[in-house]
């Protein structure tokens, strides 16, 4: 059941995504070149995806943390309330280099692997590497916060 | 560069569907829908009896087109201008970066915004700059 479910939810996401234009690295660098506002060649789009995302998101987060817990877990889980620390600084810094570079973040990285052809196996490939290998390197050497865990009492 | 409409109406209901999708995957699972949270975890795979879960995320996420396309949408094929050797690059900065910042634009960018997490304000502040600041010079210094 959490299975299928946890298959619903990526396919709305992705649907999210295709229908948003973020799945298309061209909208996504259009975006990001505020250079082109004077020429009126700026497409403004994806503010209106973050619009619409943290509109629902904030709303919909606050009914589901009324109920006492998730319907099929134990338990809220959320990041560690920490500060902004260097290395999140430095990894967000990286990533928008990257993102604007490509066009491409992870999400539509992963929509675009049947659809983008060669071009987006390459990035989807090294974005895959770069993770993995963050991920090692974090392990090594950081000491990660536990998150948040919790349920409401009845 | 290659030319794109303005989409507003789109856009944001493309962006009410990925927030829809946050929220449903709190209120089942407990879980922030961030990218690269879920796919860094198969990256090897956590030994916390997720990884089915998180496969069957990513499935969804892959197979997405297909169902856009049964709806009776176009092919959505991605217009890609960067050359490989510079997706290369790019793909390894996106995977690093986001794993080594905690987040992409999803966990941050939606959730964490949603939340009103001071750490995704500041990620999204720097990776919106730097990203801005690299399609500047791509465009027009180099």
């Amino acid at each position: 059941m959490s299975i299928l479910v946890q298959f619903v939810i990526g396919l709305v996401f992705g649907l999210g995504l295709i229908l948003a234009g973020m799945a298309n690295p061209a909208k996504v660098l259009n975006f990001l070149d505020l250079a082109a506002i004077p020429a009126g060649r700026w497409d403004a789009s994806l503010i209106f995806v973050m619009a619409g995302g943290v509109a629902v998101a904030m709303l919909g987060y606050r009914l589901a943390f009324l109920r006492e817990r998730p319907l099929l877990a134990e338990r809220f889980s959320l990041p560690g309330a920490s500060r902004p620390d260097a290395r999140l600084v430095t990894g967000a810094a990286l990533f928008g280099i990257g993102w604007g570079l490509a066009g491409f973040c992870p999400g539509p990285a992963l929509v675009a692997a049947l659809t983008g052809g060669l071009p987006a196996l390459v990035f989807l490939a090294a974005m895959l590497a770069g993770m993995a290998l963050a991920r090692r390197l974090a392990a090594a050497t950081v000491v990660s916060m536990p998150p948040v865990e919790f349920r409401r009492e009845p | 560069m290659i030319e794109t409409a303005f989409t507003p109406i789109a856009s944001l209901a493309g962006g009410a569907l990925i927030g829809l999708a946050a929220v449903l995957l709190m209120l089942f699972q407990g879980r922030i829908a961030g990218i690269s949270g879920i796919v860094s975890r198969l990256l090897p795979p956590e030994a916390d009896g997720e990884t089915a879960g998180r496969l069957a995320f990513v499935a969804g996420l892959v197979l997405a087109p297909l169902v856009a396309y049964a709806a009776g949408s176009a092919w959505p094929v991605p217009q890609i201008a960067a050359t490989i050797p510079v997706l290369v690059v790019a793909g390894l900065l996106v995977g690093f970066g986001s794993v080594w910042g905690n987040g992409c634009t999803s966990g941050h960018g939606i959730c964490g915004l949603s939340r009103l997490s001071l750490r995704s304000l500041v990620a999204v502040a720097t990776f919106m700059a730097s990203a801005i600041a690299t399609v500047f010079v791509v465009r027009y210094l180099l």
